[in-house]
């Protein structure tokens, strides 16, 4: 009994002196577990499935760096990577969109927060829903993108059936709720400009553009890096959009890396693991550029502070 | 303030900004209004190529009424609840333990795996998407629920302690010395002290990842089929090919499934818009 007890309390000592080195190891095992095998793992899971041919069902034969070599004669594999290039680039839209709707509404005007609200509200709505709504816009029967074209006496344009203008008509499906998210971080920017710089500007004669150039941007900057982190994101992730509007078409025009990697790997085209695998890595390679630049400026200001 | 506030303008600009304010608001929201006005018109309508005219008459209950009935949304949106509630718990958990730790306590790992988090949650989809489906397919948990949720989980860790560890990094430190000066043990630190101060930071990560959830497509596609498990989102593809060119019933159907983030987002604005801009502003 008294040996327990002793035992008990060398035990707490022991506790006692370790707490502060144990503590955060034992608060972060079960997230750290549930990442790494979740996510952290199969990253490498992929690198490596993507040296082997494999259906998912049967055993997977090794064919080194065959499906990479494939991937250089894959015509399919060039249309989605130029669709990522034009989806990085356009995208981008979104940030410079979005300041300037937040701009035009960051007044006092009364209900001016209801204006905001519903102003961000295409970012609350799934995707899925969002590509219905924009199919339906340029459908070429009743849509109203041509009716509008009409109006102004263009001929009609069915915009997710022509190869040039398909991708296109799916990003500016996609800026719709992007821009909504640009928007309201820059609202958020706005609110903490500095007003002493504004007005000292004023006195210098600053106004109008000259003003937001070389005032108002460069306090944004924190707001302007989150833009561009999540537009990057958003660009290289696009999936669900060309699933639902065009499913890849048409003759696969609309594709990008992830869209095709999901069409080699797991629909009725066939069942190449390892071959989505490989399509997958260069994406992931692609993305890992934009990864380590984020990382990169993260870890300078943890230096800084 | 930038630009100039309306009322310190000319009597011409505030009453054009007063006209264009609506004016953009519609234009912006244009497409939505078109769906919800197609929600409510009759099928003749569409057969009579009336699709920009006014509804001929108002047929919302019966519309609505067979969403709800004559299809199989209910039990879409019944999975869709099932999955995202159990992920905003897990998600939300995990990441206040990960995030307190992250940023409370100082040793030589921490950084390293703060940004194994960060870098994680940044990485495309489809480098997880064979594995992932293969060790769902392993534990004989795809095309279930539970499949789904424990990926959900997995990796909405990742951004929850982002923004966990940077929630705690802003609260006072003192506090947390002051009570281990009173010897108080490690963990009553993090129940008493630092969770009741978490509790914005809780609020916002909820709704936030309600809504990253709730529209998730591409995993229900990938890890459920059928049914039984898939959410909402994945649900409307299948019910729009049950109802082809029936326009009224698809707008209404995507109503009916974009409707409770938006419903989370007007109760729980605040939050939301909190959780989405941390960081933008220093």
């Amino acid at each position: 009994m008294a040996q327990a007890s002793a035992a008990a309390s060398r035990q707490t000592s022991w506790w006692h002196q370790n707490q502060q080195r144990l503590t955060p190891w034992l608060f972060l095992a079960p997230g750290i577990l549930f990442f790494l095998f979740y996510v952290i793992f199969p990253i490498f899971q992929s690198f490596n499935l993507s040296l082997y041919e494999w259906d998912g069902l049967g055993k997977a034969e090794f064919v080194g760096l065959y499906n990479y070599e494939e991937l250089y004669w894959d015509d399919a594999f060039y249309t989605s990577l130029k669709n990522n290039v034009i989806w990085l680039l356009l995208y981008l839209a979104a940030i410079p969109a979005g300041l300037f709707i937040a701009l035009f509404l960051n007044q006092t005007v009364t209900g001016i927060r209801l204006y905001k609200s519903l102003f961000f509200f295409p970012f609350v709505i799934s995707q899925v829903v969002v590509g219905l709504v924009f199919t339906w816009f340029y459908d070429p029967t009743f849509g109203i993108l041509n009716v509008l074209l009409g109006a102004v006496g263009l001929p009609p344009v069915n915009v997710l059936g022509d190869e040039n203008w398909v991708t296109v008509g799916i990003i500016v499906a996609g800026l719709w709720p992007q821009t909504a998210y640009c928007m309201i971080l820059y609202l958020t920017g706005l609110n903490a400009v500095d007003p002493e710089q504004i007005e000292a500007g004023r006195l210098d004669g600053a106004k109008g553009w000259r003003m937001l150039w070389y005032i108002i941007v460069p306090q944004l900057r924190p707001a302007t890096f989150i833009a561009f982190v999540v537009t990057i994101i958003g660009a290289l992730r696009s999936f669900d959009l060309i699933s639902v509007m065009t499913n890849g078409g048409p003759f696969g025009a609309s594709r990008v890396l992830s869209f095709y990697m999901f069409e080699v790997a797991l629909s009725e085209y066939g069942f190449r693991m390892g071959y989505g695998a490989a399509i997958a890595v260069v994406l992931f390679l692609i993305m890992l550029a934009f990864i380590a630049y984020f990382l990169w400026s993260m870890y300078k200001e943890e230096k800084a502070r | 303030m930038f630009p100039t506030p309306i009322e310190r303008t000319s009597r011409a600009w505030q009453i054009s900004y007063q006209t264009l304010l609506p004016l953009a608001l519609i234009l912006w929201l244009l497409p939505l209004i078109a769906v919800a006005i197609f929600s409510v018109k009759p099928d003749s309508d569409f057969a009579n190529a009336n699709y920009w005219g006014w509804p001929s008459s108002f047929e919302g209950f019966t519309n609505y009424a067979l969403v709800f009935t004559g299809s199989d949304m209910p039990q879409y949106l019944l999975n869709s609840f099932k999955i995202t509630i159990p992920t905003v718990i897990g998600a939300v958990t995990l990441s206040c333990m990960t995030g307190f730790a992250l940023g409370v306590y100082k040793f030589k790992a921490n950084i390293w795996i703060f940004f194994m988090f960060v870098a994680g949650n940044f990485v495309p989809f489809q480098i997880l998407m064979v594995p992932v489906r293969d060790l769902t397919l392993q534990m004989g948990l795809y095309n279930t629920i539970t499949g789904l949720v424990l990926f959900h989980v997995a990796f909405q860790t990742g951004f929850c302690t982002l923004f966990m560890r940077n929630f705690i990094r802003a609260l006072p430190f003192e506090l947390i010395e002051a009570a281990r000066v009173e010897g108080i043990a490690e963990w009553r630190i993090f129940w008493y002290v630092v969770l009741p101060l978490m509790k914005p930071a809780i609020a916002a990560l909820s709704v936030l990842i309600f809504t990253f959830i709730w529209n998730d497509y591409f995993w229900a596609v990938v890890l459920t089929q059928g049914v039984e498990s898939q959410p909402v989102t994945a649900g409307i593809t299948s019910f729009n090919a049950q109802y082809r060119a029936a326009y009224h019933l698809m707008s209404a159907g995507s109503i009916v499934a974009a409707l409770p983030p938006v419903a989370m987002f007007f109760l729980m604005q605040r939050h939301f818009i909190a959780g989405l801009t941390l960081g933008a502003v220093k």
